[in-house]
């Protein structure tokens, strides 16, 4: 016997509630928007400068006593949290010390830094330093910008890719279904602070490359469906061809989720932010694909001869769209 | 039908075993390295016992690549510098005062006598005392100029000069500052590379980045302020004429001298000539060592026109004192007892023998042409990154584990094909990886883990695509057949829109996200060959070996 995620042969109406999922994907982004706007993103150095300790000690961590011992040295805004990871065990006590970046400077002077790990060890003599990171202003803000233009270069080429291997139509809506995925992801990461840094913007390309992967493979059997069937309604079409691929979009995204969950889980606390935005993303990305890029194909409507396509020019697509 | 033809077949077979023999080294990670290391090092400074016991730790004849390890997963530190090209200016200037003065000196009946007044960093400014003359005054400079030796440039002149009101302003034309950017660029990264190369740790990274930028990364070194306190350092060695010693650190040195505070003493300041007699620059040798009173200190040799200037001003300035500076500060201001004709000498003052060591380094690599200032830095500890190499190896076998068999069970035999696909996927990465000398970074990992839940993909593709055209009740062989064809554009759309992204991630990203671009679009490249190729292998050699009459996918 197989396992099967989906019964074999499905025919399940994903139209039938679509004011509703699409209406919620609607409402989601928005709020991301709000969140975005009201919360901010909680970002790391590599985008607003400063100094990030990392801290290891046998004593548990006492972050007020180390608030304390910091407050003294006068570095502006100084924050500390605790580090937990299920691999770490009771000697192993870890926090993060971020400090702002420092008038004048652009990377920190070493003087600030030792004063910082004297102070430290004065409120724990077992304290290590197993890695300071330090990124000016100057870097932090050229980083800003190259990141924002790889997700905008990124989202453009697969504009232009999906439009030449399809129709305006399907690009259109594979592009909402990718800005959908992103605003979702910042709005997540606003919601619950976590710590928004260059390898974020990493993921957030991947989810973008992922949500398409499966966005593509549905519109690919939309083209071929549309090339078999004729005479059928486009709902009905997509319907049929969102059906026929689900098996495959189901089993593709929980062997990737059976691969991510192993990473959050034992992958230890460095790339746990990164990978959580790419579990979030697979997520968002598969339902985005059923749920949002069909929809907007469906809005849209599509140019339905493709047996004498090529030869028709762009001007046809429009005039024979039929919804 | 289903059809492979043999030359296909060797082909395939022969890419994927190349792909495992160059990444098998890697399971062997410390022996390759320590057989690597030692074969480098006697290609360097010839065998000795040890180093050949190191290098037979590892046969010759096998490959021996390995995928290099970012810094985040073997620790070290990562800095990013930006060099002052503007400071290259001011010295320019300096330079061609002499040369200016000397030219209007000439003019002195036209424009009267002449004054180097204060001016903005980069320009230099003579007030004439005639204005009236200011046009005989600039047609000479101008005739100083030189031409500009760069690709684009050709024709234009190395200097501006106008006039402003009785100020005859000189100033490096816009042509001739690139080319001294790009001439102070080259030259500090080479100055970088040679002090990182004395302390002689494995495999630094020194690029230039951007117009004016150096990435500097060194493996296993302690931290990023061991290492900027060996590249900041500018360390030009000048000595210098001393005309007053004082405590006053706002004294007017009066034109032509400076005003330098001592390295040891607050408070002790010198007045100094500023046109050294020798620097470092005719430096050809330094070394520390200790001096008459055990004292750790720096000896150093002058090239030949280096000892004969030093001699010959030593010579004349018997029993004055003069002045050793580094980067603007008095090392010591001994009194010349004798001549010193033999063009080598020692340097004392209060250092530590670590001090002396790394005089004794910066001496030798050379000074940099400009001031570093460093944008970036990040120390990661080598425990860090052994923990997090640790964490990523567990991870991927657990995920390793979970799509195998979940591949199994959805799939049955088809599944193990895959599955042996699967394997067969990540060896060619880490081959890949290790051919194109790659590195290794922890978003990396992710990357292969990720890889790991997405290379299925093709396969489940093709599979579910088999299983649909088993459906229309032809033959196995035809629905296999028609399973790989119609699945193939699928595959392809949705790979290469993965692709474009990651392209786009390893062109913008840098670091440890250009680490997970590389392995992301390597394993995006393996997985579409090991599902269309691989698999598809075998499967025909099954088919042709059983026959079946039904299939189950």
């Amino acid at each position: 016997m197989r396992l099967k995620l989906v019964p074999s042969d499905t025919n399940w109406n994903f139209f039938r509630f679509s004011r509703v999922t699409f209406g919620a994907s609607m409402v989601a982004m928005v709020a991301s928007v709000i969140l975005f706007f009201v919360m901010g993103l909680n970002y790391g150095i590599d985008f607003r400068g400063g100094t990030t300790i990392r801290t290891e000690s046998t004593q548990p961590v006492d972050v007020g006593a180390y608030r304390d011992a910091l407050a003294a040295l006068n570095l502006g805004d100084v924050a500390i949290s605790e580090v937990f990871d299920p691999g770490f065990g009771p000697e192993k006590n870890v926090a993060q010390v971020r400090i702002q970046a420092q008038d004048g400077e652009e990377s920190v002077t070493p003087e600030t830094i030792n004063a910082v790990e004297a102070a430290l060890q004065g409120v724990d003599p077992s304290i290590t330093f197993p890695s300071v990171e330090s990124v000016g202003p100057k870097v932090s803000g050229e980083l800003v910008q190259t990141a924002i233009l790889a997700v905008a270069l990124s989202i453009f080429a697969v504009l232009v890719y999906i439009w030449l291997r399809f129709e305006w139509q399907f690009s259109l809506g594979a592009v909402i279904a990718l800005i959908h995925d992103v605003t979702l992801t910042i709005g997540v990461f606003a919601l619950l602070q976590i710590r928004f840094d260059l390898a974020i913007i990493a993921a957030l390309l991947t989810i973008v490359g992922y949500s398409l992967n499966d966005t593509v493979v549905v519109f690919d059997r939309v083209r071929e469906n549309l090339r078999k069937y004729k005479r059928m309604e486009l709902q009905d079409l997509l319907n049929l061809s969102i059906n026929e691929t689900l098996s495959r979009t189901m089993m593709t995204s929980f062997t990737t989720l059976l691969a991510l969950i192993a990473l959050i889980v034992l992958g230890g606390d460095v790339i746990r932010g990164f990978v959580f935005a790419m579990i979030w993303g697979v997520l968002v990305g598969t339902y985005s694909s059923v749920f949002v890029a069909s929809n907007i194909l469906l809005m849209l409507g599509v140019k339905r001869d493709w047996s004498k396509d090529q030869d028709g020019g762009a001007g046809t697509q429009f005039a024979t769209a039929d919804t | 039908m289903l059809q492979i033809a043999l030359w296909k077949r060797l082909s395939i077979l022969m890419v994927v075993l190349a792909g495992l023999a160059l990444a098998m080294p890697n399971l062997f990670y410390e022996r390759v390295e320590r057989h690597n290391d030692a074969a480098k090092a006697i290609e360097l400074q010839g065998a000795t016992p040890e180093l050949t016991a190191e290098r037979a730790g590892w046969p010759g004849w096998l490959p021996n690549g390995l995928v290099n390890l970012g810094l985040d997963l073997r620790g070290g530190a990562h800095l990013l510098a930006e060099v002052q090209v503007a400071d290259v200016y001011a010295d320019r200037m300096d330079g061609m005062w002499p040369e200016v003065r000397d030219t209007l000196r000439e003019q002195r009946d036209a424009v009267g006598p002449i004054r180097r007044v204060d001016a903005p960093p980069g320009e230099l400014h003579v007030r004439i005392a005639r204005p009236e003359g200011m046009e005989a005054a600039l047609a000479a400079v101008r005739d100083l100029a030189r031409p500009t030796v760069t690709l684009t440039g050709v024709g234009s002149s190395d200097i501006e000069v106008r006039g402003e009101g009785d100020l005859v302003i000189v100033q490096l034309s816009e042509a001739e500052r690139l080319a001294t950017d790009n001439r102070t660029i080259q030259q500090s990264l080479e100055i970088v590379r040679r002090r990182v190369d004395e302390v002689g740790t494995r495999e630094p990274t020194i690029q230039r980045q951007g117009a004016d930028r150096i990435l500097i990364q060194v493996p296993g070194i302690g931290s990023a302020e061991e290492l900027k306190a060996l590249i900041g350092t500018t360390a030009r060695l000048t000595f210098q004429p001393v005309v007053s010693r004082t405590d006053n650190p706002n004294e007017s040195p009066g034109p032509g001298n400076v005003l330098y505070p001592d390295i040891e003493d607050d408070g002790v300041y010198y007045v100094l000539e500023k046109a050294p007699v020798v620097s470092g620059e005719e430096l050809t040798d330094a070394q520390p060592a200790f001096d008459q009173n055990g004292q750790p200190s720096v000896t150093f040799r002058f090239n030949p026109a280096g000892a004969r200037k030093f001699g010959q001003y030593t010579q004349e300035n018997v029993g004055s004192p003069f002045a050793i500076v580094l980067d603007d500060e008095v090392i010591s201001a001994p009194v010349i007892r004798e001549a010193i004709l033999g063009g080598s000498g020692q340097i004392t003052g209060n250092f530590t023998v670590e001090e002396s060591t790394q005089l004794a380094i910066l001496l030798r690599a050379g000074a940099l042409p400009a001031e570093l200032v460093f944008l970036e830095e990040r120390t990661i500890g080598p425990e860090l990154g052994a923990d997090s190499i640790e964490a990523g190896k567990i991870a991927c076998i657990v995920a390793f584990v979970a799509v195998l068999g979940f591949m199994w069970a959805s799939y049955g035999l088809f599944g193990l094909f895959a599955n042996i696909a699967l394997i067969v996927n990540v060896g060619l990465i880490f081959g890949l990886l290790s051919l194109i000398g790659a590195t290794l970074t922890l978003p990396g990992i992710a990357g292969i883990v990720l890889t790991i839940g997405m290379a299925v993909d093709a396969n489940v593709l093709i599979f579910e695509r088999i299983r649909e055209e088993l459906k229309s009740a032809r033959g196995p062989a035809r629905a296999i057949e028609l399973g790989y064809e119609r699945a193939l554009s699928a595959i392809f759309d949705a790979n290469i829109t993965t692709f474009i992204t990651a392209t786009i991630l390893f062109a913008m990203g840098s670091g440890p996200v250009k680490g997970f671009a590389v392995t992301l679009g390597l394993g995006i490249l393996t997985s579409v060959f090991t599902a269309i190729y691989v698999t598809r292998l075998m499967i025909v050699i099954w088919m042709e070996r059983r026959r079946p009459k039904t299939i189950t996918v």
